[in-house]
């Protein structure tokens, strides 16, 4: 099984370099992009196997960035993040083929287990 | 003084004022009774013109009636005294022609004429002929003694004189009872002159008012001009008395008149009077025998009337009451309406708010939990240094804190987000006692009783369990927060319809006033020192969203039960 890659997009850059952080001291390998055209160009550039995935982003928005991600590979799986908590994007993500849905703030266990699970399925899909 | 009388008389405005319903708690029965005293009046009001009208026309038609026979009927009983008398002033007129003064003298001849007077015609009395210029009686065919008697000074003798006939009134004379003298004049060729003289019995004037047929209260007798009865009266008098009623004893025509007799009775009065010699007929009828028919349709007309009049007052008295509680309920509904739109309107602008506020707060609380979590882990993966537990405890109090914001936000969020309904099939029952298990140890804590009387055949429901799940625990959770130590809870299912669901929550607790139960579904509305008040709202929420429905009732110091109405079928 190759090595765990997790791509994190968000706006906040405290947020999603402490998170980064956060992983990195756990011993993952995790990029960070704050916008939608990164994300999509770290995309094509590493393949990472798991993405999390803001929804609310300045130009490209979470759901538009997980349509193009799944039209590169679609066996890449995405977390939603959200802040606003609406339910609704959550599913309108599954519906586009993301893999989960949190809530900020989130928790990193719970996180490392949705991580955990996304590269599970990414490896069974391949 | 213009605008006054224009203001006195517009009657638009008057009628809108009464109609109005004002805002006063009694708004309503000063309207049901504005409107009741409208329409009684516009109903009574034509119906009494018309009873009244109805009431003067028909006397008037039915006097005519009564009026129209009494007349006829005088009128032909005149007639025949008339012919009667002239009848007899004829006969006299004829002997006078018949016979010479010689011949009448003869007493035999004089009782033979009287003899076939008396056998042929009815009345006659006695017959004598009196000496035209010396007034005295020269023979005298009768039964007093009348032979010789002078009339030269009395009036009847100067009048035939003048005249050449004779008819008096009723008078006694000689002869002790009432009775009529008819004289004639006679002229002979020679230059004398006679008078040939009878009297009548008056006792064919009261044969004739017999003939009348009148009633057993009605009267009818003969007057003279003076108002001197010449008949008997059954009422008023005997002959040759004075007559107590007011009668016109001059003119020619047949007169009707209302008069009153000396006990204040009304008397319907016909007469007519005499074209010779100088009587009046009188008739006299009982008004209230004359109107008998009258009476009794006006009786009639009356309780007609009445039953009418008290109809009216019943059906407007029903109809105003039905209406006003009709007007009364839509206004409630208008206003329960206006309140739920109120509601939902708050709850909506709440819920944009809480959303927006609970997304800007989630960010940076994200940032703080990530640094904190940095922080916790970068201490954790080092080795141990002085004060580390604490500097580990501060952290975990930082990360707490966030947790605790989380769930505020969360819970903002739930309230303002629409969750989708996920619909399974409950059963309720199961439900209840699920949510129970949470509460278990509290209640036992607080030492509540809950008592559960769970309907056995209650049907399931198709509803979200996780929602439902978030009502119980909500309202149960209430219940245990407004009861003291000791206290008790209630739980009752039973299926309210067919097509419904309920619920009963019954705490002994406080209780509420009426203005705090009005305000417990509105948000931010709390009576706990650390409430939120977003439990009942959100309550409130999803049983609307769920199709159901949420009601309490309360009262201060006895507790308070909550009903929350499901439906078996899903609107979802």
């Amino acid at each position: 099984m190759d090595e765990l890659k997790i791509l994190l997009v968000d706006d906040e850059q405290e947020f999603v370099t402490t998170l980064a952080e956060r992983l990195e001291i756990r011993n993952m390998n995790v990029s960070v992009a704050m916008d939608g055209e990164t994300a999509l160009r770290i995309v094509q550039k590493e393949l990472p196997q798991v993405i999390v995935l803001d929804v609310l982003m300045p130009g490209l928005n979470g759901l538009d960035v997980l349509e193009r991600i799944k039209s590169i590979d679609s066996k890449i799986q995405v977390i939603l993040l959200s802040g606003h908590g609406s339910t609704k994007d959550g599913i309108t993500g599954l519906k586009l083929g993301a893999f989960d849905f949190l809530i900020k703030p989130i928790d990193i266990d719970e996180l490392i287990i949705k991580l955990n699970e996304g590269w599970k399925k990414y490896c069974e899909s391949k | 003084m213009k605008k006054s009388i224009l203001e006195i008389f517009n009657v638009k405005k008057h009628l809108q004022g009464l109609l109005e319903i004002g805002s006063s708690a009694s708004r309503y029965d000063h309207f049901r009774r504005n409107i009741r005293i409208i329409i009684i009046a516009l109903s009574l009001f034509p119906l009494t013109v018309m009873a009244m009208i109805n009431y003067h026309q028909f006397l008037k038609s039915l006097k005519h009636e009564i009026i129209t026979p009494e007349k006829v009927l005088v009128n032909k009983t005149r007639h025949s005294i008339e012919f009667y008398l002239k009848e007899r002033l004829s006969l006299l007129k004829s002997i006078s022609h018949m016979y010479s003064y010689e011949e009448l003298a003869d007493i035999n001849r004089l009782n033979r004429i009287l003899y076939v007077l008396k056998k042929e015609f009815s009345g006659f009395v006695d017959l004598g002929i009196i000496d035209g210029n010396t007034g005295n009686q020269l023979c005298y065919s009768g039964p007093y003694n009348l032979q010789g008697k002078n009339y030269a000074d009395q009036s009847w003798f100067q009048e035939v004189n003048l005249n050449g006939t004779y008819i008096s009134d009723v008078f006694m004379g000689h002869r002790k009872f009432p009775h009529i003298a008819i004289a004639v004049q006679h002229f002979e060729r020679k230059g004398r002159s006679w008078v040939l003289r009878t009297t009548i019995n008056t006792k064919m004037l009261d044969t004739f008012i017999a003939a009348m047929q009148l009633g057993e209260k009605d009267d009818a007798f003969i007057l003279n001009r003076n108002g001197i009865f010449q008949t008997n009266s059954r009422k008023f008098g005997n002959v040759l008395e004075k007559c107590p009623l007011k009668i016109m004893t001059t003119g020619y025509a047949t007169y009707i008149v209302e008069s009153q007799d000396k006990d204040g009775n009304i008397l319907f009065i016909a007469y007519t009077h005499f074209n010779y010699p100088d009587y009046t007929l009188v008739l006299v009828k009982s008004h209230a025998v004359a109107l008998r028919t009258w009476f009794a349709l006006k009786s009639e007309l009356f309780v007609i009337f009445i039953i009418a009049s008290v109809l009216i007052v019943i059906a407007v008295f029903q109809l105003t009451t039905v209406m006003i509680n009709r007007i009364k309920e839509a206004d409630q509904n208008r206003e329960l309406a206006f309140r739920e739109l109120e509601h939902h309107r708050k709850l909506s602008s709440i819920g944009r708010l809480a959303a927006g506020v609970a997304h800007e707060i989630n960010n940076p609380m994200a940032i703080i939990n990530e640094k904190a979590g940095l922080m916790k882990d970068l201490i954790a993966f080092q080795a141990d240094f002085k004060n580390k537990q604490k500097f580990m405890d501060q952290i975990m109090g930082i990360i707490k804190s966030v947790k605790r914001c989380r769930d505020i936000t969360h819970r903002l969020l739930g309230f303002a987000k629409r969750m989708d309904v996920q619909i399974q099939t409950i059963d309720l029952n199961e439900l209840i006692e699920e949510v129970l298990s949470f509460l278990e140890r509290e209640a036992h804590y607080k030492n509540i009783e809950i008592q559960l009387n769970l309907s056995e055949t209650l049907p399931k429901i198709d509803s979200d369990r996780g929602q439902l799940q978030q009502v119980f625990l909500n309202i149960i959770n209430n219940g245990m927060a407004a009861i003291d130590e000791g206290g008790a809870i209630i739980i009752t299912t039973h299926e309210s319809d067919e097509n419904t669901v309920c619920t009963s929550i019954q705490d002994n607790g406080c209780g509420m006033s009426e203005e705090t139960c009005r305000k417990i579904f509105e948000p931010f509305f709390t009576q706990k020192t650390n409430g939120t008040g977003l439990g009942l709202p959100i309550t409130y929420g999803i049983v609307n969203k769920l199709g159901g429905n949420i009601e309490v009732k309360s009262k201060i110091d006895e507790g308070s039960t909550f009903y929350i109405y499901l439906p078996i079928k899903s609107t979802n």
